[in-house]
């Protein structure tokens, strides 16, 4: 690890107990962006929370909810309650994972005597990286220096709608010290994920990315961070069909990087 | 493979179509960037939203309280008010109207209920020729065309098509100056309205307190329509009546900000009844078709909400599936996020089958809607009444069963990630693949597709701790 030029970086002075903090990991960042993972785990750690990780978490239910299989949405659902029952605060990388934890599995489970209260209860301790960082630890990102030759632009991603508005999101990232930030035209816009829509209508979902991409093209930045595993891997997917050399990197990874907790990946 | 659907097919003619793509994504960014101006410019645009979703909401539920006031209301002003249970009863209502005053040329202003209806065919078929007078109605019909938008019917068409359109059409010299086009459609129509004997118009809204009917356009066609022929016809929802006419000034201050982004429509019509004695000018007979034609099934449903659109159209323009197919893919009236409600809920959900499905979820619809129709909770809602009644189609839900399966436990879980590793290795390029066989090809048909992580997050938590 290179010399941390960052340590105590972006740690607010008031706070310094410890807080406990389940990481939630989701399917697809588990599966396909592992590194996110390890990221999000040595930053919150940095900001002092202590890190656990429930070993029988899978999915939240999401992909049978959206595509209206609401039974197995609701088995995933309860399936989620129980592995994460008994820990006070729930962190995940995913604002998708997270909306369906607080918004769509209330509603999903608010007739079941056995799981509405805990439904709720888990929405209420549940957060997004980061919200969890700005709202809870209240980190100052003006504090944390990343890299100012290497501009960077930030694409939003649509489920994170109900938690944080895109300009918020946006000045999150543009605050970090030191970033040339490279605002994204049509920020709203999506990129043509959708989950199961990508797989059902390539053709559309295609357009949508190229779009995209080509906003993030003529930012002329060189890393684009993406908080959305799905988003990533469908940006960054038509990045290299398309030869594009941009970088996607999730906030944490980018944290990390800068605070000297994980090798910059080049 | 099954064959590709009436969907996909025209999605893939759409998707084909540069030009026409370009043109419905830049005018639609700029409606949806004018829209954001407009409503910046009003302080309390969130709550105004919120009352104007309030009185809908209250409206739509005591929908035959306020639709009996509202007839009574018209016909005390002199107005005959007709209900049409269908589509085909609206017409051959109108028709008779028509028989009935022995009209031949009728002039209409724009109505997305007409098209709806299918009137125009309709009239024609009794003898009754009818002339579309909103601007971009008139190109479409001129061209033998279809809106593809609810509020800007010509958004899919560039200057040239409609040049062409004017002088093949009404023998105009070629021209693509846009004021000059305006100027021979003015000179048509004028000639149309001093000879027209039926005027057929929609309506934005019907105020039930005072039997009001509320028109808003931005050519004066409207006014024109309704005034000059002996015979008035306005076409209506049940859903469009408001109770009070203090409402009507809620929803004029939201509908043009979020249609077009303008603060107010050019003109906005409030006609009470037909002429009176006193009455300089105007109609004799003012007629109110109201229509049901499926919207009473969604009054009883779980989607009663879809009935508080008052078809701003700000759901198409934002939409990101809209923006690249445009309007005539989604073979319905009503295209867009709010067509994908409407298309299966009016009419058909066997036929309409793919419109809930194509959507990415991704909530601007739902973030631009005036009267906050949750229209992404609504197009899931759909889409588990397919999976109840069965009609998703083998494959997909074959995969999804499967992918449910792996997610129950975390072992198998682990195990359709390494069996996923495995089956995609002899297409790898190191973390992704270009290129998956099978029905996984369309993961790879544009863009490269992950492979799972040698070592998952799972496993690398445990150097972690």
């Amino acid at each position: 690890m290179k010399q941390n030029k960052n340590r105590g970086a972006g740690i607010a002075p008031e706070r310094t107990d410890a807080m406990d903090v389940a990481l939630f990991v989701t399917c697809l960042t588990d599966t396909f962006a592992p590194r996110v993972g390890v990221a999000v785990v040595r930053v919150l750690r940095h900001f002092g929370c202590t890190l656990h990780f429930p070993p029988g978490q899978t999915c939240c239910g999401q992909p049978a909810y959206n595509n209206g299989f609401h039974d197995e949405a609701a088995a995933m659902g309860r399936r989620l309650i129980d592995v994460f029952e008994g820990y006070e605060r729930v962190v995940t990388p995913s604002g998708s994972c997270a909306a369906m934890v607080i918004h769509h599995l209330p509603e999903l489970l608010a007739t079941d005597p056995a799981y509405a209260e805990k439904s709720r209860s888990l929405a209420e301790r549940t957060w997004e990286f980061g919200r969890f960082l700005a709202d809870v630890l209240k980190v100052d990102f003006a504090s944390i220096r990343v890299d100012p030759s290497r501009p960077i632009t930030y694409h939003y991603s649509c489920h994170l709608r109900g938690l944080m508005s895109a300009e918020q999101a946006a000045r999150m990232v543009s605050s970090l010290g030191g970033i040339d930030y490279r605002p994204l035209e049509q920020l709203n816009q999506c990129c043509g994920f959708g989950g199961a829509f990508g797989a059902i209508y390539p053709n559309i979902s295609n357009a949508m990315a190229r779009d995209k991409l080509d906003a993030i093209r003529r930012t002329g930045a060189e890393i684009v961070i993406s908080n959305e595993a799905g988003c990533t891997m469908t940006i960054e997917g038509t990045a290299r069909r398309c030869g594009a050399s941009v970088k996607f990197k999730h906030l944490a990874e980018v944290l990390a990087e800068a605070l000297g907790l994980m090798d910059d990946q080049p | 493979m099954s064959d590709p659907t009436w969907f996909e097919r025209n999605v893939e003619t759409a998707l084909a179509d540069d030009v026409v793509r370009a043109a419905i994504d830049n005018a639609a960014t700029k409606k949806i960037d004018a829209r954001a101006a407009a409503v910046a410019e009003v302080d309390n645009f969130e709550a105004l939203r919120d009352l104007a979703r309030d009185i809908k909401q209250h409206t739509v539920e005591n929908l035959d309280r306020y639709l009996d006031q509202f007839i009574a209301s018209v016909e005390s002003l002199g107005g005959r008010v007709h209900l049409a249970r269908t589509a085909d009863d609206a017409n051959r209502i109108i028709a008779g109207i028509a028989r009935d005053n022995d009209s031949k040329l009728a002039v209409k202003s724009k109505s997305m209920t007409s098209e709806e209806t299918g009137l125009n065919a309709a009239l024609q078929a009794a003898g009754v020729r009818v002339v579309e007078t909103d601007l971009g109605e008139f190109i479409v019909q001129l061209d033998h065309d279809r809106p593809s938008h609810i509020v800007t019917p010509i958004i899919h068409k560039n200057r040239k098509i409609i040049a062409r359109a004017f002088t093949r059409e009404i023998g105009v010299e070629y021209t693509e100056d846009p004021q000059a086009l305006t100027m021979h459609a003015r000179r048509y129509l004028r000639d149309i309205f001093r000879r027209c004997d039926l005027g057929i118009s929609g309506v934005n809204f019907a105020v039930a307190e005072t039997g009001t009917i509320c028109i808003c356009t931005n050519e004066g066609n409207g006014r024109l329509s309704t005034t000059r022929p002996r015979v008035h016809v306005a076409l209506m929802g049940i859903e469009k009546v408001i109770p009070r006419m203090v409402d009507l000034a809620v929803f004029l201050k939201i509908l043009a900000r979020s249609s077009t982004g303008q603060p107010i429509t050019v003109y906005t019509s409030l006609i009470n009844g037909p002429r009176r004695p006193t009455d300089p000018d105007g109609p004799e007979q003012l007629h109110v078709v109201i229509l049901d034609a499926g919207r009473r099934r969604i009054l009883q449903s779980e989607y009663r909400e879809v009935l508080r659109c008052i078809r701003c159209g700000a759901c198409l323009n934002a939409c990101p599936v809209y923006r690249r197919i445009g309007g005539h893919a989604y073979g319905n009236v009503y295209p867009g996020p709010i067509g994908k409600l409407l298309a299966p809920l009016l009419c058909d959900k066997d036929h309409y089958a793919d419109l809930p499905q194509a959507s990415s979820l991704c909530g601007l619809c739902l973030e631009v809607c005036p009267v906050r129709i949750d229209i992404p909770d609504m197009l899931v809602r759909l889409r588990r009444d397919q999976v109840r009644d069965e009609s998703v189609p083998w494959t997909r839900r074959l995969a999804f069963e499967w992918m449910f399966r792996a997610l129950a436990s975390p072992w198998k879980y682990r195990l359709a990630q390494k069996l996923a590793r495995i089956a995609t290795a002899p297409w790898a390029d190191g973390q992704w693949t270009r290129k998956l066989p099978g029905p996984a090809k369309r993961l790879t048909a544009f863009r490269d597709a992950p492979r799972p992580a040698a070592r998952p997050f799972r496993e690398l938590w445990k150097h972690e701790q």
